[in-house]
């Protein structure tokens, strides 16, 4: 093991940049529905099809807005992620 | 009372004895492999992504989650759906910045990330004193809700059902350890899974397998405002705070973040957090249709009927569309449910006892392999008496804000030290103490104040804190302290050992 520390900074420097911006949109996703929730309830009740509000939608969404910003996450680490920790450890 | 309920059901029964039996015999096979204290806290990090995703959701989806959010969309529709989508929302920050520091920082507790590169004795005192007020409260509600609802299911008194849980998990964690643990974990997960999903699928059926149809008929009957926003969330910021809780809550649950140290690398936690997130996100979709089920086949008054808070929603709507043995089936995997989460706290409570306080506070890090686990097993011992001393001491309260307090605390005081450990170079060993001690004393301070204490417990006319979740104000607060007395005291040595963290974060430990 004989790589350059700044190397692993960068590496570092990386993961967090990707780890915040993903935490930041799925608190924005999150809380953009709880503030609807808190600020306009009548918005949320709107009905688009017969047993389908506006609401229930939108809930569904963020539950999906989480498996998704975790699938980009997983799918960065698998792949570029990996390689570089890989590289930096010297294995082939 | 409808028939099955309250009453022994021979096959709840037959169910209850072959889930206590197969965990008996996993325990059994598990307690010959567990030699030393990795294989007791760990077991021996063999566990694969796919075994701890299901083990993760295991320990996520309590009896609260099942009976509670399944009763609470059947008594306020939509509202309950907020509690369902709060819960999961945690689940993608444990993985962008939890799951792989924890995996490759630390060897038992949270404590061991924290502790890295600051000094240990500190930074572990106040981390343990975290992780027991977490597991403590979140026990008194698994213990409380385990004695109603099995009274309610088989008819058993409070109290023998209180001893029946404490007993049980203390065979599992006692002698098969972690491997035990999650091994009830992954059965309660697939039988907890298989059971939600055969109920939604006969809902379903009744509705031509279209959900729609099932939302309409619950506004058909109850009025459009079921699926919209309604009076539990009254107050915004109210809303607002309990989100956070619930968010930032899951990423310092101790009983959580232990399971990242039972897989082999940083690489298969990350994926283990991926297969959760997948099983705990189905079942809360799950609690969306079984919610409006029972609200349109068995009616909210049937099941007010039965129980005021709407916990048993599930097994009614069981019994009405499968039958008193289908009803009975589900009440055996509620009560698995409960066995399966009360192990897992008991573990992490138990490590942090152990493995923070002796192994590392008292014995310096610096205690032979059978001392450790001889002391793990006292204070699993302990901890399961304490557990059905507390159950027994609150029955008849009103607990159901103790799940809330444990999220809150976790949030406040685990999780601000955790993040600022690993990504912020400036942190130190008292930055770390006052976050995590200001934290969890100033969330039990604030829900004692808040209405959820002073009216709704005490019947007082108003409470000195007006939020019913103290987080909005305690999770920056905890920020905030761990930043400024880093900033008014600075460490230069734990700044220097920064980059031994970062190359061992991200390179592991090889």
């Amino acid at each position: 093991m004989s790589t350059e520390p700044d190397t692993v900074a960068a590496l570092a420097g990386r993961q967090r940049r990707l780890a915040l911006r993903l935490t930041a949109a799925m608190m924005a996703v999150y809380f953009g529905f709880i503030l609807l929730v808190a600020y306009d309830k009548p918005l949320l009740g709107t009905v688009l099809r017969p047993g389908l509000s506006l609401g229930t939608l939108l809930g569904v969404l963020v539950i999906g807005a989480a498996w998704v910003l975790i699938w980009v996450y997983v799918r960065w680490a698998n792949g570029h992620y990996d390689a570089a920790v890989r590289t930096l450890r010297g294995e082939p | 009372m409808p028939a099955g309920i309250g009453t022994p059901h021979p096959v709840a029964i037959a169910f209850f004895f072959l889930f206590i039996a197969v965990t008996l015999g996993i325990t059994w096979w598990a307690a010959r492999r567990t030699r030393t204290a990795e294989h007791f806290y760990a077991a021996g990090r063999t566990v694969t992504a796919f075994q701890n995703g299901l083990a993760l959701a295991g320990d996520y989806m309590s009896a609260a989650s099942f009976l509670g959010i399944a009763g609470l969309v059947a008594l306020s529709g939509f509202d309950g759906l907020i509690y369902s989508i709060g819960f999961l929302v945690g689940w993608p920050i444990v993985t962008f910045l939890i799951a792989e520091p924890l995996r490759n920082l630390g060897k038992y507790t949270f404590a061991d990330v924290v502790a890295y590169r600051l000094a240990g004795g500190p930074v572990r005192m106040a981390a343990a004193l975290g992780t027991l007020a977490v597991v403590s409260f979140y026990l008194i509600a698994q213990m409380v809700g385990a004695g109603n609802l099995i009274r309610l299911l088989f008819g058993l008194q409070y109290e023998t059902a209180v001893v029946i849980v404490g007993v049980v998990m203390l065979a599992y964690v006692l002698f098969g350890g972690m491997l035990a643990t999650t091994w009830v974990q992954i059965v309660k997960a697939v039988l907890l899974l298989a059971g939600a999903s055969i109920l939604a699928l006969l809902v379903l059926w009744k509705f031509h397998f279209n959900p729609l149809a099932l939302f309409a008929a619950a506004s058909a009957r109850y009025g459009a405002g079921v699926l919209a926003p309604g009076q539990l969330v009254s107050k915004p910021l109210d809303a607002v705070s309990l989100g956070l809780a619930l968010m930032f809550g899951t990423a310092g649950l101790p009983h959580i973040l232990m399971r990242f140290y039972t897989v082999p690398d940083a690489r298969t936690a990350r994926i283990s957090v991926c297969y959760g997130t997948a099983f705990i996100g189905f079942f809360y979709l799950l609690t969306f249709v079984l919610g409006f089920g029972a609200m349109v086949l068995v009616s909210r008054e049937s099941i007010q009927a039965v129980d005021k808070g709407g916990n048993m929603a599930a097994p009614l709507l069981a019994a009405v569309v499968g039958g008193t043995g289908f009803m009975g089936f589900i009440s055996a995997v509620a009560f698995a449910t409960i066995l399966a989460v009360v192990a897992g706290l008991t573990l992490s409570g138990a490590a942090a006892l152990s493995h923070d306080l002796w192994v590392n506070v008292v014995r310096h890090g610096e205690a032979p392999e059978k001392e450790q686990l001889r002391v793990a097993r006292g204070a699993t011992v302990l901890l399961a008496l304490l557990s059905i001393v507390l159950g027994i001491a609150f029955k008849g309260q009103n607990v159901a804000y103790m799940v809330g307090l444990a999220f809150a605390i976790a949030a406040s005081a685990n999780f601000p030290a955790l993040v600022l450990s690993v990504f912020w170079k400036p942190f130190t060993t008292r930055g770390a103490q006052a976050s995590m001690i200001v934290g969890t004393l100033s969330a039990l301070v604030l829900i004692f104040l808040s209405p959820t204490v002073q009216v709704q417990i005490l019947h007082r006319a108003s409470a000195p804190f007006p939020l019913s979740n103290p987080g909005l104000v305690t999770i920056p607060l905890a920020f905030l302290t761990g930043i400024a007395v880093s900033l008014l005291a600075p460490d230069a040595k734990a700044a220097d050992a920064f980059a031994g963290l970062q190359r061992r974060l991200h390179l592991g430990g090889q």
